[in-house]
């Protein structure tokens, strides 16, 4: 059977992003030939401004060379405009008269500068700023003169202004209006900015309007509509540009502005698509890179006839690219009726922030200075968190980016190629600047599957998602729900969801129902389903054990060699001689050679043989022992410390109390580790506020901590409430687990659950709501009764799962 | 398990074990002198035989998760086609890949490579 044939019309970014993505989709499916208006392989206009300013080379943007289109038998025409298309007998002419016929088209023509409708705009010396051409133009002006005006005072004129200045001309912005980058920023940091760029060296026209282009063979000055003239010798329109849908247009495909699409990036006409700069997709038109990207990958979705794609639209960021200056913006940054700013000024240091928030949500934020936050606003944004609870001190940042594993370092700009990002995995700055830029890298899911950098622990994010911005260009994402992995395009929410409302008891009946893409689902997709199955039906779903992660497989962490390590639970810390000395006979008898104190107040045995864990496992339960659970996304254990029996601060027996919390929370599964402390009093040596939760016992009664973390990001705990009795103490903690169990995403601590749904959230659901918290309280209690089965003893009395232990065969020679 | 009595030489098929000793979606391990094999069992029920190391940092591809034709490694989340033995791109790397059959219900393997390789 012949190959279907495919065309595409502009060797652009978005149009080669999308034959990238059908590559790997379906590449047997079509023979494609390609059709570029200029004479080089594809690029990254985004970077255009860099090169300007000679802090990169032409080189140094090219996505894909003329190599790539040869080794993917694709035909490149380059320098070849496409004047016509027949849609009738399905066939690309261009202006030489070559001629491609086709069963899909695909469009991405990009969009042009708008030129503005003046006397002399076609002067000799009149420039745009869109592509290498224009950029060749600018540089080769640089060298014989000396005078620039660029109208404009955008995100582009600034960036053209600013690389004029950098290759030694004197630069002139003329700007229509009083404020710069008006679509970007407010009047207060618009000033900042040009302060900023003033001191630089550039000068600025404000209010001022463009009524002529002067000279005779070449430009000479620009006269204004007060009659006022400056002189010139290079004159850069850089107003805006406008999707170009000429050819679109011409052969009768519906446009407005641009080429309207639908939600798969087809056009009017079902054989043509469209993609990037010159669509018009629901009202809006994007320049940015991510949105471009993401309908590339719907877009070739539906060219490989897969068929289940949506793109519903992005919402964007922008920052500027003119290197040492910091900005950001995003959303309605102007605010408006219902709207609320707060607003953080300090022009000493030259930083202003402001954040736009409506029902307390953010809606928008600028940034100047000092953008460190960008991300994690625009992810507040996105998300549509409410902010209430962390209102007072969101302009203070997240203080996400200065945690563990990189040094303190929260700003990638100024670091060293040879700084380490990754503490987790060892990358450097420089690789993940060199993956992205060689590999053509443009998410934080591509940096990571490359690198690995941010693939561990995820405590360098900030940072690779700084590099990102800093690398690419901008950084934007879209405003859907995130899916749960790449079997389905359904959140995790909507998944639990499914769940409980059509009682599906099964992995099988879940991914029927929510017609899961792939057959097995994942590594990633079928441990959360499994929690999430046990989670809402404990008394009726099978547990799938070969959807657990081998540690809760085998009831032992696995280890770097293969072997495990054995951690029997010791109920809040407190054991006996009898206790320790079963323990260093087993430890003795099956040869260990690690035993380690752990930070959970137990005894750690590593390097454990598979095959030896189930008769070690009874040997510790005849001592009394049983599963420590440490090795699962369950509770840990409750760290105490002595309490009221023996310490003279004491204020309550602790220990007592943390061992009954120990008995009543242990086996149970959660959507992570849980951790659990009790104090005896505030000196709180059994750090409690860094704990899921954590009692601290006072004179009065015990003071109830939620949320902590001692990890990655040290996150101190919420004060929930505070208490008078034990019996509240336990209430409180078996509710709280609850809704977090029933609430929380798989591998979702309770930390970022509660930054996410909100402290006052968890508040009403286990404080206020009375009736509530003791029904939580119940369910806690009967997925205990399924739960508290000592799997240790399964395993070694009852020979469960003995095919796990044993080889399935030994092999003599 | 079967006999270790066994008369065949490497180069011919060795009763491994029967293919419900091996759950699905899961693998079990068949030890030799040169190391061990992991035998998977995919959800479709095709049988793949892989070196038990990970071309990463040698986890044990027998305990990891499988899904489909591949298996992630549970050091760290690796993912590895069975039938090839490569890494899922853009990781780069081999485990070794050995022969199976299974007839009436018997898994068996070609060991050769393994002995091969020391």
């Amino acid at each position: 059977m012949s190959k279907e044939k495919l065309v595409l019309i502009g060797n652009g970014m978005a149009g080669v992003r999308t034959l990238e993505e059908l590559l790997t989709l379906a590449p047997e499916r079509y023979e494609i030939t390609v059709f570029g208006a200029e004479p080089y392989g594809n690029y990254n206009r985004i970077l255009l401004s860099p090169v300007l300013a000679g802090e990169k080379t032409i080189n140094d943007i090219i996505l894909n060379d003329e190599q790539w289109y040869r080794d993917n038998q694709i035909t490149l025409y380059t320098g070849k405009k496409v004047v016509e298309v027949n849609r009738a007998r399905r066939q690309v002419i261009a202006e030489d008269g070559t001629v491609a016929p086709y069963d899909r088209l695909l469009l991405a023509t990009g969009s042009n500068p708008f030129i503005i409708p003046v006397p002399g705009n076609d002067l000799p010396g009149v420039v745009s700023f869109r592509d290498i051409h224009d950029v060749n133009a600018m540089l080769a002006a640089s060298q014989h003169y000396r005078r620039a005006v660029v109208i404009g005072g955008g995100l582009l004129g600034l960036e053209a202004a600013n690389g004029l200045l950098k290759q030694g001309m004197e630069v002139i912005v003329v700007h229509l209006l009083d404020t710069l980058m008006e679509r970007q920023l407010d009047k207060p940091a618009a000033a900042l900015l040009k302060l900023s760029l003033e001191q630089r060296g550039l000068k600025f026209l404000m209010g001022a309007q463009t009524a002529a282009i002067i000279g005779e063979d070449r430009v000479r000055g620009v006269r204004f509509k007060d009659g006022s003239e400056v002189a010139a010798d290079l004159v850069v329109m850089a107003v805006g540009i406008r999707p170009n849908a000429d050819l679109a247009k011409k052969i009768g495909l519906h446009c407005e502005r641009g080429v309207i699409v639908n939600d798969t990036m087809q056009t009017y006409d079902p054989r043509v698509y469209a993609v990037g700069e010159c669509v018009q997709h629901r009202g809006m038109s994007y320049g940015l890179v991510a949105p471009l990207f993401e309908q590339a990958k719907v877009c070739a979705n539906h060219l490989a006839g897969f068929g289940y794609s949506r793109y519903q639209g992005s919402v964007t960021s922008t920052k500027l690219k003119v290197t040492g200056i910091d900005l950001f913006s995003a959303g309605n940054y102007i605010g408006g009726e219902g709207c609320e700013d707060i607003v953080y000024k300090d022009p000493g240091h030259g930083v202003y922030k402001k954040l736009v928030l409506k029902d307390n949500k953010i809606e928008g934020a600028v940034l100047y200075g000092d953008t460190v936050d960008g991300a994690w606003y625009f992810q507040l944004m996105r998300d549509g968190t409410d902010v209430s609870d962390i209102r007072a001190g969101l302009l203070f940042g997240q203080a996400h980016l200065g945690d563990s594993g990189h040094g303190g370092q929260n700003a990638v700009a100024m670091m060293a190629d040879s700084a380490e990002i990754c503490g987790c995995n060892g990358v450097c700055k420089g690789t993940i600047v060199k993956a992205i830029t060689e590999k053509g890298l443009f998410t934080l899911d591509d940096v990571r599957a490359h690198t690995k950098a941010s693939a561990s622990c995820g405590s360098c994010t900030g940072l690779v998602e700084q590099l990102l911005a800093n690398t690419v260009g901008d950084y934007s994402a879209s405003s859907k729900e995130k899916s749960m992995c790449g079997c389905t395009d359904h959140s995790h929410e909507k998944v639990r969801k499914v769940i409980s409302e059509q009682h599906l008891t099964s992995i099988r009946a879940v991914m029927d129902f929510c017609e899961w893409r792939s057959a097995d689902g994942c590594a990633k997709c079928r441990p959360a389903l499994n929690y999430y199955l046990i989670a809402a039906w404990p008394n009726e779903v099978r547990d799938d054990y070969q959807s657990r992660f081998i540690n809760e497989r085998a009831h032992a962490n696995i280890q770097k060699d293969g072997t495990y390590s054995v951690v029997p639970r010791i109920w809040g810390g407190v054991t006996t001689p009898a206790e320790l000395r079963a323990i260093a006979e087993v430890a003795d008898k099956y040869k260990v050679p690690t035993v380690k104190i752990t930070g959970g107040q137990r005894i750690d045995l590593l390097g454990v043989k598979k095959e030896d864990l189930p008769r070690m496992w009874g040997d510790l339960n005849k001592a009394g022992f049983v599963s420590g659970h440490a090795y699962g996304k369950s509770l840990r254990t409750v760290k105490t410390c002595v309490g009221s029996e023996w310490c003279r601060f004491g204020t309550q027996d602790s220990t007592g109390l943390g061992i009954k919390i120990e008995k009543m929370t242990w086996g149970s599964w959660t959507p992570h580790k849980f951790k659990i402390a009790v104090s005896g009093c505030p000196r709180n040596c059994a750090e409690a506020t860094i704990k899921d939760y954590g009692v601290v016992c006072v004179d009065s009664g015990y003071e109830l901590h939620v949320g902590g973390n001692g990890g990655i990001k040290v996150r101190v705990t919420d004060l929930l409430c505070k208490v008078t009795t034990e019996e509240e103490v336990m209430e409180y903690c078996g509710a709280f687990m609850q809704v977090y169990r029933e609430e929380a995403q798989y591998l979702e601590r309770t930390a970022p659950w509660i930054e996410r749904v909100g402290l006052s959230y968890v508040k009403q659901r286990v404080v206020e709501d009375a009736a509530g918290r003791k029904e939580l309280y119940r369910r806690f209690l009967e997925s205990q009764q399924q739960a508290q089965v000592d799997p240790w003893a399964e395993r070694a009395e009852h020979g469960v799962d003995r095919h796990e232990f044993v080889p399935l065969k030994q092999v003599a020679k | 398990m079967s006999s270790a009595a066994t008369v065949l030489t490497m180069d011919d098929w060795l009763e491994v074990g029967r293919l419900d000793d091996i759950p699905r979606l899961g693998a079990r391990v068949v030890r030799t002198l040169y190391g061990d094999v992991a035998v998977f069992r995919a959800g479709d029920d095709h049988v793949f035989a892989l070196d038990d190391r990970c071309p990463h940092k040698g986890g044990p591809l027998s305990q990891g998760i499988v899904f489909d034709h591949k298996v992630a490694c549970p050091l760290h989340n690796w993912c590895i086609e069975l039938n090839s033995g490569c890494a899922v791109a853009p990781d780069e790397g081999l485990a070794r890949s050995y022969p199976v059959k299974v007839e009436d219900g018997v898994v068996y393997l070609q060991l050769a490579g393994a002995r091969a390789a020391h």
